[in-house]
């Protein structure tokens, strides 16, 4: 009866350029996603929306092992896009749409044809809308290295939106100087939302060997570490653009959560979380966010987002 | 913050001794102190080659990994002398979990490694156990004289028939369920042989746990490499039970390769 009465107290659903979500906890890409089935248990811990593994337009390996390892504060990957190329991820995507959430297409490419090639096929796959991948810090010709270039990152987003109906998000890299500027050029060249951060580029050295751990030697630093750089980076976003926001960076509590909204995110996404919980943090995120609400007299989502730019 | 009171990422350590098992398999000994148990795994870093998951062989604070040549970073492992360095996260996974008296033990091959810290606890612990081991032949047989006190019976099959009982092992262990009655059983091996057993044991309503293998990167389930529908061969298992393994259709029939992609097996 508490939950119910809460239930009606409290809306924690939000909408996305058009999308909407029961809740604002979305799987953030290259957190498991590989698979459709993994994409359902992710949507049965309680997830508003899935996003998918980024996809390229062939089938790629990824880099060898190392891949991963934890430090203090956070964990750090260079997974290397691994993907079963463009033509293999349909069936992927069919079962993903089982779940009855929204799916959300990452894609990858190293130019815009690609893009503009995946993102017609995502649309046929009837994903709910597309997620540009401009910034993966590890890639070479791929991700962050065509992020970081304002005239790239309008020319695809551009010709994108050109070639499809569905909404296309854009994951901005924070390895820039001025991301802000960044979102900008995403909101002149008709992108329908953001999504910041992406990992830190970084690196860790095992001192006993002498080496970096990782196989690529840089990877992306993901988990609890990069939270404040991630609201800074939304709260920037929010002062600079007009464009609906979803905040992903460190997000492990409803608290978390919370101050990513207030930062200038309707949404957010989750990721290393996963590893620091385990697949129900989305239903437990929820839970918090809707309590927290309720005890600060919020009743929608919306009253909430962005209420840190005015203070 | 921390999940766990670790963090994962490798500690290295020195192999301390290296004990050749058969033309093509070497066991590496070396000292960690976490603890682990039957049928889990670690993930062994090569510096420069791959950082690739193995079973614990032997348990405890010496422990042991018992490598086959198949690629290239077995193959450099298999080729580490004492004093060699090697990276090392884990223990991680599931376990084999008896709850039984009478155990059998179905080991295809290099797929006793997990299994013959399982035998020998269960043995300590007063147990019963029956081993049905196969291979292609006699040569690539291992770990007998190492069991032979922990085992009640030890029965073997080879393909060619150079050794024991001429045939599959799961023929074997047909065998071996006519005349005897068994708890559980526990079984690892190539896929298509615990398939076969899952099979057999799901028929005469025994229970039984798996040991799965699958191409592995991260090994804490984050990077869906070894998702099984929708399974994590690294968090949900390596070991899995009857229950579990009956939902997993794609058992003996598709595997994912680097990419993602499905392959039969």
């Amino acid at each position: 009866m508490h939950i119910t009465f809460f239930d009606r107290m409290v809306d924690i659903s939000t909408t996305i350029s058009g999308i909407k979500l029961k809740n604002p906890t979305m799987l953030a890409a290259g957190i498991l996603g590989e698979t459709g089935d993994s994409l359902l248990k992710i949507a049965e811990g309680g997830a508003g929306a899935l996003v998918t593994k980024s996809i390229g337009i062939e089938p790629r390996e990824g880099y060898p092992n190392p891949t991963f390892l934890e430090t203090e504060h956070g964990i750090l990957n260079a997974m290397g896009l691994p993907n079963p190329g463009i033509e293999n991820y349909q069936e992927e995507v069919k079962k993903a749409l089982k779940s009855n959430i929204p799916v959300i297409g990452s894609i990858f490419g190293k130019n815009t044809q690609e893009f503009e090639l995946l993102a017609k096929k995502m649309e046929q796959y009837h994903v709910h809308a597309l997620e540009l991948n401009l910034s993966c810090p590890h890639a070479k010709g791929y991700g962050a290295e065509i992020g970081h270039d304002i005239n790239k990152v309008q020319e695809i987003t551009r010709a994108v939106k050109g070639s499809v109906k569905i909404p296309v998000f854009v994951k901005l890299s924070p390895n820039v100087g001025n991301i802000a500027e960044i979102a900008s050029a995403v909101q002149k060249s008709e992108g329908d939302a953001i999504v910041a951060i992406n990992t830190i580029r970084a690196m860790a050295i095992n001192a006993e060997l002498a080496r970096p751990n990782l196989a690529n030697k840089i990877g992306g630093y993901s988990g609890p570490a990069i939270k404040p750089i991630g609201l800074r980076c939304v709260y920037e976003i929010k002062a600079a653009t007009e464009l609906p926001i979803i905040g992903v960076g460190g997000i492990l509590s409803g608290m978390d959560a919370v101050e990513y909204i207030m930062a200038g995110a309707s949404a957010v996404q989750i990721g290393s979380g996963i590893y620091y919980k385990d697949e129900k943090i989305f239903a437990n995120i929820s839970k918090e966010i809707r309590e927290f609400m309720d005890s600060h007299g919020y009743k929608t989502l919306r009253e909430m987002v962005g209420v840190a730019q005015k203070r | 913050m921390h999940k766990k009171d670790r963090l994962e990422s490798p500690r290295i350590v020195k192999i301390q001794k290296v004990i050749s098992e058969n033309k093509d398999v070497k066991t590496l000994i070396f000292e960690d102190g976490l603890e682990s148990l039957p049928g889990q795994f670690v993930m062994i870093w090569l510096p420069g080659v791959d950082e690739i998951p193995m079973s614990i062989s032997y348990l405890g604070r010496k422990k042991g990994i018992t490598v086959k040549k198949v690629g290239e970073a077995t193959k450099i492992l298999c080729g580490l002398k004492p004093n060699d360095n090697i990276g090392i996260r884990g223990p991680y996974g599931t376990f084999f979990n008896s709850k039984g008296k009478k155990l059998l033990v179905v080991a295809g091959g290099i797929g006793i490694a997990p299994l013959a810290p399982l035998i020998e606890m269960a043995n300590d612990d007063g147990k019963v156990v029956t081993l049905a081991f196969g291979a292609k032949t006699k040569d690539e047989l291992l770990f007998l004289k190492r069991l032979k006190s922990s085992c009640k019976q030890m029965q073997i099959s080879t393909d060619d028939g150079s050794k024991g009982y001429h045939g599959f092992v799961s023929d074997l262990t047909l065998e071996i369920l006519k005349k005897e009655a068994f708890d559980e059983i526990f079984t690892c091996g190539p896929e298509l042989m615990i398939k076969k057993i899952v099979d057999i044991s799901s028929r005469k309503n025994i229970p039984v746990q798996a040991s799965l293998e699958r191409f592995m990167k991260c090994g804490v389930g984050i990077c869906d490499s070894c998702a099984i529908n929708g399974f994590l061969v690294c968090k949900d298992g390596p070991v899995f039970t009857g229950e579990v393994l009956e939902k997993i259709n794609d058992l003996g029939k598709t595997r994912r390769d680097a990419c993602g992609r499905k392959v039969k097996i």
